[in-house]
């Protein structure tokens, strides 16, 4: 007791439960507010995988963009034999020419980024600001560069990617594009947005 | 009748402060009495602010805030709303007028250097504002979900994803979804419409009270309260009302209103400035503009973005591009910390302060229009020096504000 009349350590006792108690209702309370935030069910749902026929596509052409696997645009490239011929041929000006960031499944971790040689499964986004790439095939100088060997140029912030997405040193994008799970049901079917055996 | 009126205004007084309020914050706020043209833009802040919250209002009562409806629902108010067309109109030009004012109001703070001791906490406020319309500008650029709102806001919302570790899941939460979506719509309508007014009203709130606590600063950054009459009124001030509301800010208000209507009507997309052209198409997901290049008030930030190129210390480019632009935004905060000068206005400062200041301004201005056009290497190395420019006029200013020769500052003001 002191000499007021009150009783401080009864008052602090008070204080410092009250504290206690009401910042874990705080936290409790801050939950839905925060959690609610996060995608719903619903949009959980639409990130369901899809399937591409590709029986269509010719060497050098693009399938796509096509809004797919989680509303994210999706390019499937089927690459001529003189373009996978060319490649591999400039690796030294490239940032990760060996696909060492997880940017795509396993089985994509090769040479050519993907399962078959010829056809290259990408989402369509830059990955530096999540603009859509522009698809530049032709092997022939462009204005962004002389010794173009085809592939996709960001318009956005100038980044390149060659024909297997992979990133160019020395522009915006840090890292090469994503390479979604996928596999092929058949020759000519490819299902996107889930590895092969894991449905 | 002026009895009566003298009877009811006792009987409110008695309950509520509203004479000593209107005396305190009007007609017995004492301002200095050489405010100049610099001075006009807190108040036309004021206007716009208003401006924006009573169209904004009546533009919810016709607009959807949804992916499905709301590119339809602006064209509906474009075209079938009676006036609506001028509702949007004075509400998109109004936000460019909001920063248009806001900017040289800020300028006018480094100028007079407002922001020095005991001003620190109406600069805080201040800077508080600017942030709140960034993310007001923001949140409301992409309700009309036209092509540009949807690709800007895929970029901004994408500079989330450039922070180690818990960037990508960090892009998601904000987005609510994968990828941007009319979850995100739905949301940023609700943050523009009633979160970001509400802080902002706030704000203002605190701005002016702390600004009537310590009395308004002058271009000759005089102390004017070292000088005070008998009932210690300084005398070199006049009372806000009705020396200032009336025979100042008044005409100005006539001014700068009439301009606005003339953008307004003759050019309400400021030639794709002030409404970007690739906004009247839809929003599509799978079809980004040949060049993102967001509203004109925030492409000088933009540029400082897209000026880092290179990583450092073992993290993305793309990250430092994140943090020069969020220091940018940041460094202002501290400014009265950073001026070490004995006197407030550029008049009395030394020559460094004034070629800072000049350089400064400079390139900000370089920057909003880099900011606005194509990277090319050239651009993007003048965009860096601009950046170091910007920081410099920052960074280095504890250093130049201290060495340079300042001249006296009078005792009183000087009236032009």
């Amino acid at each position: 007791m002191s000499e007021d009349g009150a009783d401080k350590g009864r008052r602090n006792f008070l204080i410092g439960a009250n504290l206690v108690v009401g910042s874990v209702g705080v936290v409790g309370w801050a939950v839905p507010f925060v959690a609610s935030f996060n995608p719903s069910a619903k949009a959980l749902a639409a990130g369901a995988p899809i399937k591409v026929d590709v029986s269509k596509l010719g060497p050098g052409g693009i399938l796509g963009p096509i809004p797919a696997w989680r509303d994210k645009p999706i390019f499937i490239v089927k690459r001529s034999d003189t373009m996978l011929g060319k490649l591999n041929s400039q690796n030294t000006r490239l940032a990760d020419p060996g696909s060492e960031r997880e940017q795509q499944p396993e089985y994509a971790k090769n040479d050519t980024r993907s399962i078959r040689p010829d056809i290259l499964v990408l989402v369509g986004l830059c990955t530096h600001l999540s603009c859509s790439p522009k698809f530049r095939p032709a092997l022939k100088p462009e204005t962004f560069d002389p010794e173009w060997l085809g592939g996709f140029y960001c318009p956005c912030h100038g980044s390149k990617f060659d024909l297997a997405g992979r990133v160019y040193a020395g522009v915006p994008a840090p890292s090469n594009m994503e390479v979604p799970p996928h596999y092929f049901e058949s020759d000519s079917v490819i299902v996107i947005g889930e590895d092969e055996g894991t449905a | 009748m002026i009895a009566a009126f003298k009877n009811f205004m006792d009987w409110i007084d008695a309950r509520l402060p509203v004479t000593e309020t209107y005396e305190k914050h009007m007609s017995k706020y004492y301002a200095p009495k050489n405010f100049n043209f610099w001075y006009y833009f807190g108040v036309l802040g004021f206007i716009v602010l208003v401006n924006q919250l009573m169209t904004g209002i009546w533009l919810t009562m016709s607009y959807n805030p949804t992916g499905e409806g709301a590119f339809a629902s602006v064209e509906y108010i474009m075209r079938d709303v009676e006036f609506g067309w001028l509702l949007r109109y004075m509400h998109s030009t109004g936000a460019s007028a909001f920063f248009v004012v806001v900017y040289l109001h800020m300028f006018r703070g480094l100028l007079y250097g407002s922001y020095q001791k005991p001003r620190e906490l109406i600069w805080i406020f201040g800077m508080l504002i600017y942030v709140a319309l960034m993310a007001e500008g923001f949140f409301g650029y992409l309700l009309p979900w036209g092509n540009m709102s949807f690709w800007g806001a895929q970029v901004i919302v994408s500079l989330a994803g450039a922070i180690p570790f818990v960037g990508e899941d960090l892009a998601v939460w904000i987005r609510g979804d994968f990828n941007m979506s009319g979850v995100t719509l739905n949301r940023f309508f609700a943050l523009h419409v009633v979160l970001v007014p509400l802080v902002l009203l706030v704000l203002v709130v605190l701005h002016v009270l702390a600004l009537h606590e310590v009395g308004s600063n002058n271009p000759d950054g005089v102390d004017i309260k070292k000088n005070v009459d008998e009932d210690g009124k300084p005398l070199d001030a006049i009372p806000f009302h009705p020396y200032y509301t009336i025979g100042h800010d008044l005409p100005a208000i006539v001014v700068f209103l009439f301009i606005f209507c003339a953008v307004m009507f003759f050019y309400p997309d400021g030639g794709g400035y002030l409404i970007e052209h690739p906004n009247y198409e839809p929003a599509d997901p799978l079809k980004t503009p040949d060049l993102i290049a967001p509203v004109w008030y925030y492409t000088p930030f933009y540029s400082m973005l897209r000026a880092a190129t290179f990583p450092l210390f073992g993290l993305d480019a793309k990250f430092w591009g994140l943090v020069v632009m969020a220091g940018a935004i940041a460094i202002p905060f501290v400014l009265p910390w950073l001026d070490k000068s004995p006197v407030r206005s550029i008049r009395y400062k030394g020559t460094p302060s004034k070629v800072f200041l000049t350089l400064f301004v400079i390139s900000f201005f370089i920057l909003g229009y880099l900011g606005t056009v194509h990277p090319t290497p050239i651009k993007t190395m003048i965009a860096q020096i601009c950046t170091a420019i910007y920081y410099a006029y920052f960074l280095l200013m504890p250093w130049y504000t201290s060495v340079e020769a300042t001249k006296p500052v009078p005792e009183r003001l000087t009236m032009p």
